[in-house]
């Protein structure tokens, strides 16, 4: 007989609020169903009532983590309309703070699963490794997060020469970090009997399902935006792709491990070959046009759409986050598996509700949800109304 | 100082809740508990049940969805409460207000003591708006 494990909506590991609903026989987990809709904030409408340059404080604002990464998708979609060329200065400079974005995300990340499995050393440990790099980001751009950077054609505002010993320093320290922690991790026996194995995406169902970003390569699937349609400066630069086909959580986790000291890799060879110049096109115009514009965000590809009617307002955008493509592979993992991994299998994704709720359903029939206290205030209302009309 | 007001001086503990917000307000509260900035030297602790919660951190632009939930969360909770609307969308729900599906922000659903606004808020922001809070209590 199954029963019906309800999770959420507002659950300690939970960082957002959405609520799963697991179906279970005796420890072992047969199904699962997830309602979102608790974050939608009716983004793509709002987008199109700011003019271009106030809707990269819009998107950025999807989601915390990735700020960076909407930002610059919905930088690229514009200057894909207008067709101009970004100066190399703030292409390299963009690259920079987008990697710099990845190996906060990862971070937080790792640090997250660590609380999950129950390593509070692994979540202290993430984080604090974290701090100097929001330091970094906010040395360059003036703020930890939400750096309001990028702009269409370019970047926001130049830095000075002098920050950059820092950074490499900040850098170096971070990635001999890096390496201490992936050490830790996979010599850890417990955290390998705890990922190895659990929470299986098979490279047949990461594709059927269109799984993104770290999801996808850690299931054999050799996808990535930088490389295969590179933007910035990442076909510059010297760097891997890192695949992982060991399809389980661990592989995974390896893949955002790895991921990390890749990132460092790109960074310290931008800031070695960043060239001078302007940092900004100069976009004044948005004739009539589509373009798009996708990255590849922390946890996938990022993707956005704009269509200009000619003013300085896009008729229509449309956001697309890689956790929307992952969150369905949530399902083929956790089938099979304890209660006690289904956690796990589902922060695996590094899941972001803020990214992708563009819809909310209000109740499955379409109908509007009402609970007593809505139907007595119905009820109320009724009554203020036919006495005032009468 | 009454009995509340003696409660309410050491060990405060916190529930955080996520309503509708981009995530970067939830970072900044784990990133207060994290060796950096480390509350828990104070006392001052995440809970995971609101039964359980001194104070009750919202962060967010509270869409249509999440209102009854967000209610019955403060319905449950133990009184004497107090409410911390945290971030520029819990406080007047920021660049979301023009949004369709905005119902906030947090005080038009549930009394609120303090506000902490910044988008996002840093540590050092919401460390110093809990201390204000105790002052008051
Ligand atoms: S106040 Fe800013 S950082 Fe906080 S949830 Fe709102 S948009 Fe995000």
């Amino acid at each position: 007989m199954s029963t019906t494990i309800p999770i959420g909506p507002f659950h300690p590991v939970l960082e957002e609020p959405e609520y799963i609903t697991l179906e279970v026989d005796g420890e072992t987990v047969l199904g699962a169903d997830i309602d979102l809709g608790r974050n939608h904030r009716g983004m793509e409408l709002l987008a199109e009532e700011k003019t271009y340059d106030q809707d990269i404080f819009l998107v950025e604002r999807i989601c915390g983590i990735c700020s960076a990464s909407h930002s610059w998708a919905a930088s690229l979609a514009v200057e894909d309309i207008v067709g101009c060329e970004v100066p190399a200065r703030a292409r390299y400079l963009r690259t920079i703070v987008h990697e710099l974005e990845r190996l906060h995300s990862h971070m937080l990340w790792v640090g997250l699963a660590g609380h999950i499995i129950g390593y509070w050393t692994v979540f202290m440990w993430g984080w604090k490794y974290r701090e100097p790099i929001l330091d970094a980001l906010e040395m360059i751009t003036g703020n930890r997060q939400h750096y309001a950077w990028y702009r269409p054609g370019g970047v926001r505002r130049d830095v000075p020469d002098e920050i950059w010993p820092k950074i490499l320093k900040i850098l170096d320290e971070f990635d001999t970090k890096v390496d201490l922690l992936t050490g830790a991790i996979l010599d850890d026996p417990v955290i390998l009997g705890r990922l190895k194995g659990v929470g299986i995406l098979t490279t047949e169902d990461a594709v059927a399902y269109g799984a993104l970003g770290p999801t996808a390569r850690g299931s054999g699937v050799d996808i990535d935006v930088r490389r295969d349609e590179p933007y910035g400066a990442y076909s510059e630069v010297d760097w891997n792709v890192i695949v992982q086909d060991g399809c389980d959580c661990l592989a995974v986790a390896v893949v955002r491990l790895l991921e990390m000291k890749e990132a460092v890799k790109i960074i310290k060879q931008c800031i070695e070959k960043l060239p001078g110049g302007p940092i900004d096109a100069g976009i004044r115009d948005v004739p009539r046009g589509e373009g798009i514009g996708h990255i590849e965000a922390p946890r996938g590809e990022t993707f956005h759409f704009i269509r200009s009617n000619g003013t300085n307002m896009p008729e229509r955008h449309k956001m697309r986050a890689p956790t929307f493509n992952n969150i369905p592979t949530f399902r083929p993992r956790v089938k099979g598996e304890t209660i006690s991994d289904a956690l796990l299998c589902f922060a695996v994704i590094d899941p972001c509700y803020s990214c992708t709720e563009r819809m909310t359903v209000l109740d499955p029939s379409g109908k509007m949800l009402l609970s007593p206290k809505d139907l007595l205030r119905l009820s109320h209302e009724k009554t203020e109304q036919i006495r005032r009309n009468s | 100082m009454g009995a509340t007001g003696w409660g309410f001086k050491k060990s405060l503990w916190v529930f955080h809740l996520n309503a509708g917000a981009c995530n970067n307000c939830d970072i900044e509260v784990l990133d207060c508990l994290t060796p950096r900035f480390d509350v828990e030297r104070f006392g001052i602790k995440l809970v995971g049940s609101v039964k359980h919660a001194d104070v009750l951190l919202v962060s967010g632009s509270v869409p249509r969805k999440v209102v009854p939930d967000m209610i019955e969360t403060w319905e449950q909770a133990p009184k004497p409460c107090a409410v911390v609307a945290l971030g520029s969308c819990g406080c007047t729900g920021g660049i979301f207000r023009d949004g369709y599906n905005f119902a906030g922000p947090v005080d038009k659903h549930i009394p609120v003591d303090a506000y902490i606004p910044g988008c996002p808020p840093r540590p050092e922001a919401i460390i110093g708006g809990i201390v204000k809070l105790i002052g008051t209590l």
